[in-house]
């Protein structure tokens, strides 16, 4: 057996063990070199799989060499193979400017454990998506949990560890809920393979059981997906965890959520169950577009720009929950390239922030007067992100909503898509806000502002390169988004 | 608690017995009930013991916290390469079967164990030194 | 009557897993000591662990090890599972707690309302 066939396990395993020899090395200047190296691994092995998925389709691999629906396997689909490519890709990008980043976060002594958790928390979110197994991606979920729960404590100002406790709390209530649905399928299943799941469930269609399963799936999967009105958690999260954390987290965590709910939906219960017998259209599309509204209105009155772009998160999974309750192939290509496309634009916006804090100590709209002059590219990248979230065209913003969009038209549900435009104006206001603070008044003197260093700014650029990339080449994110909608079997 | 003779004295005298039935339940694991989550804790009530009653410092000069945040690295680290291993003899990954060429059951067995060994590794690294933690903030 | 009893009575570790379930999740929204959040949040893990021992359950069945002269076995699957969900579980109280001592630690109370008082900076 070549190495080729063995990726899907070294996907998961190369963080897996990158993580423990992290811990054993003393000096961050060498456990940071490390895990730069571990992620970029990570990075070309999800690259490899998502060419070898696009070449020769679904890929199944058994763990321990057990077959399904016994064993444990890790099942490789379009619509994995994106997900693994934005995570594994998020933190190679984000991974080489931790150093510089966190430095004026995180204590020195903490540096060591930090890389530690950080790659346990990409592992965790790794197997979440790549694992064929229900009980399986619930112990995923917990490593990545209880790592993003560590990481957010991290940050420097007290009230980190505050807003950490509120995760956990309410992360650990949404992955009971998981773990309770999971059980419930299991009792009346007997199974944990979600392939082997899926074809039994297409028999109990009416159990009151399933139901309640998919219902708590349902609350569990919204929790950790942030949406609204469970959002509470996030906000203070994003916040005071240190910039770096909620640049890889704004980008990643929530999407991992999002890939629990349309896995779960579309593949393990069935779109026809879903959407005929328990109508989650109706509960995800009302929803969706409240949070689109209330994180939009809310992102307008922030002073503290990192939390503005929290609510701001809560505005945009609002659109991906309404676009998987639209239940139709355009709906759900505009779900998954919304994720992949506001995975970057997210990345990029806190990856700005994280270049503001590391020059000026804080991000609120005092620190941003006379930026346009004094940091040029960091503000440039934030303008052309901020562009991309409004769903400026030639953006990657753009070819998300235009699917909305489309989907929506489709499902017949014509204010539901002016209800997005709506929202979306609101958007303009809080990147204007900043734009207008940063290019249109005068900086303070006293103090003096150079640029972002180098590796703080590189990561920064490539983000924002990307979003236009892909705003342009969109047949890369929209042709592999069809591919993931058809194998869910939701056809145009 | 080193104050009190009874404590002190009984302690002293299940301490090693404590060892003693965690590597127990350790080795038995493949055949019966126990097995590495159960043996690390069993292990790591040993040390907590000692360090409820002698004191933490005491217990620290036998088992140093650098010795314990290694163990928790250690007993991943061999769970991992033991997935490696299977790899590189030709298996799937965590495929305990190739790990002996002539005899799968046989390396079915050498697998389960090794994997037991790292589960208990970890498990008694994590749980002593959560108490350490816990113990030394409560000190200072 | 006599038929919601045995409904009852025949759904008992169910029913008791419920009341458990919701047990926990009211002492989670309703206290506002950070431990007594904690203490809820175990509660509620536990009545999951209860509700899935209860799925590996057969009747008449023996401990999952191999028995002379046993003829049926309870479900081990369940119990495996739900030995890694302890787990899980233990490692979130742990953390819960590091994070309440440094709370305790930069607030000086572990009350709710109290840390809010102490102010958003």
């Amino acid at each position: 057996m070549s190495i080729v066939e063995h990726l899907p396990a070294l996907q998961v395993a190369v963080p897996l063990l990158a993580a423990p020899l992290c811990a054993m090395m003393i000096r961050p200047s060498i456990a940071w070199p490390f895990a730069v190296l571990a992620s970029w691994i990570t990075f070309a092995i999800s690259v490899a799989l998502m060419d070898q998925v696009l070449t020769h389709g679904t890929i199944v691999y058994n763990m321990g060499g057990w077959s399904p629906p016994w064993g444990i396997s890790y099942v490789i689909d379009p619509l994995n193979a994106l997900l693994l490519l934005l995570v594994s890709g998020m933190a190679a990008i984000i991974m080489p400017g931790v150093r510089l980043g966190i430095g004026v976060e995180v204590t020195f002594r903490a540096q060591r454990l930090f890389f530690t958790v950080a790659l346990l928390s990409l592992t965790g979110m790794l197997g979440i998506v790549i694992t064929g197994d229900a009980f399986n991606l619930y112990v995923f979920l917990e490593i990545s949990s209880l790592s993003s729960y560590a990481l957010v404590a991290m940050g420097a100002d007290r009230r980190a560890s505050k807003a950490a406790f509120n995760y956990l709390i309410q992360g650990t209530i949404g992955a009971t809920f998981i773990l309770i649905g999971i059980g419930l399928v299991y009792m009346m299943t007997g199974t944990l393979n979600m392939a082997d799941m899926a074809d039994r469930l297409t028999d109990l269609h009416g159990s009151a059981t399933i139901q309640a399963a998919f219902a708590f799936i349902l609350v569990g999967a919204g929790i950790k997906f942030a949406m609204f009105p469970a959002h509470a958690w996030m906000p203070n999260a994003y916040t005071y965890a240190p910039s770096l954390v909620s640049a890889f987290f704004g980008a990643t965590a929530t999407k991992v959520g999002a890939y629990i709910l349309i896995r779960f939906i579309y593949n393990v219960f069935g779109a026809e169950f879903a959407f005929d017998e328990m109508h989650v259209g109706w509960v995800l599309i009302p929803l969706g577009l409240a949070g689109a509204f209330v994180g939009s209105l809310v992102a307008i009155w922030q002073d503290d720009l990192k939390r503005m772009l929290a609510y701001s998160s809560v505005a945009q999974i609002g659109y991906v929950a309404a676009a998987i309750g639209l239940g139709n192939h355009d709906g759900l290509i505009a779900a998954i390239v919304h994720v992949f496309n506001h995975g970057l634009m997210k990345g990029a916006l806190f990856l700005v922030m994280a270049c503001v804090i590391l020059r000026l100590g804080k991000a609120d709209m005092t620190s941003f007067r006379g930026l346009g002059k004094r940091m040029p590219v960091t503000m440039g990248c934030f303008v052309v992100a901020g562009l991309s979230m409004i769903g400026v065209p030639f953006t990657v913003g753009f070819i998300s909503k235009w699917y909305l969009i489309l989907g929506a038209l489709d499902a017949g549900m014509w204010p539901v898509a002016v209800l997005i435009v709506m929202s979306s104006l609101l958007s303009i206001i809080y990147i204007w806000r900043v734009v207008e603070v940063a290019y249109f008044s005068d900086p303070p003197d006293d103090v003096k502002v150079q640029e972002a260093p180098a590796m703080l700014l590189v990561p920064t650029l490539i983000l924002t390169v990307l979003c236009i990339a892909f705003g342009v080449a969109t047949k890369i994110t929209v042709g592999v988004a069809g591919l993931a909608a058809t194998s869910l079997g939701v056809y145009p | 608690m080193s104050e009190h003779l009874i404590v002190r004295i009984v302690s002293k005298m299940l301490i090693p017995f404590i060892l003693l039935f965690a590597l127990y339940v350790q080795m038995h694991g493949d055949y019966g009930p126990g097995g590495g989550f159960q043996a690390g804790v069993i292990f790591a009530t040993a040390f907590i013991i000692y360090a409820i009653v002698f004191g933490v410092k005491r217990t620290i000069r036998v088992l140093p916290l650098t010795v314990v945040t290694a163990m928790v690295s250690l007993g991943l680290i061999l769970y991992a390469m033991v997935g490696f291993v299977s790899l590189a003899a030709g298996g799937t990954f965590l495929d305990y079967g190739a790990l002996d060429s002539h005899d799968p059951v046989h390396g079915q067995h050498l697998g389960i164990i090794i994997i037991e060994l790292g589960v208990g590794i970890t498990v008694a690294g994590v749980l002593t030194a959560v108490f350490y933690t816990f113990a030394e903030r409560w000190q200072k | 009557m006599s038929e919601v009893l045995t409904y009852i009575t025949e759904h008992a570790v169910q029913w008791g897993a419920v009341i458990l379930l919701m047990l926990g999740l009211y002492i989670v929204m309703t206290r506002g000591n950070l431990i007594k959040k904690v203490i809820g949040l175990n509660i509620f893990q536990t009545a999951v662990f209860l509700l899935y021992i209860s799925i590996g359950y057969v009747l008449d069945g023996a401990a999952p090890i191999v028995l002379e002269g046993a003829e049926r076995y309870s479900n081990p699957l369940p119990h495996v599972l739900i030995l890694t969900a302890i787990v899980v579980s233990v490692a979130t109280t742990s953390l819960a707690l590091a994070l309440i001592v440094r709370i305790q630690e930069a607030y000086g109370s572990i009350e709710e309302d109290e840390i809010l008082e102490h102010g958003e900076t």
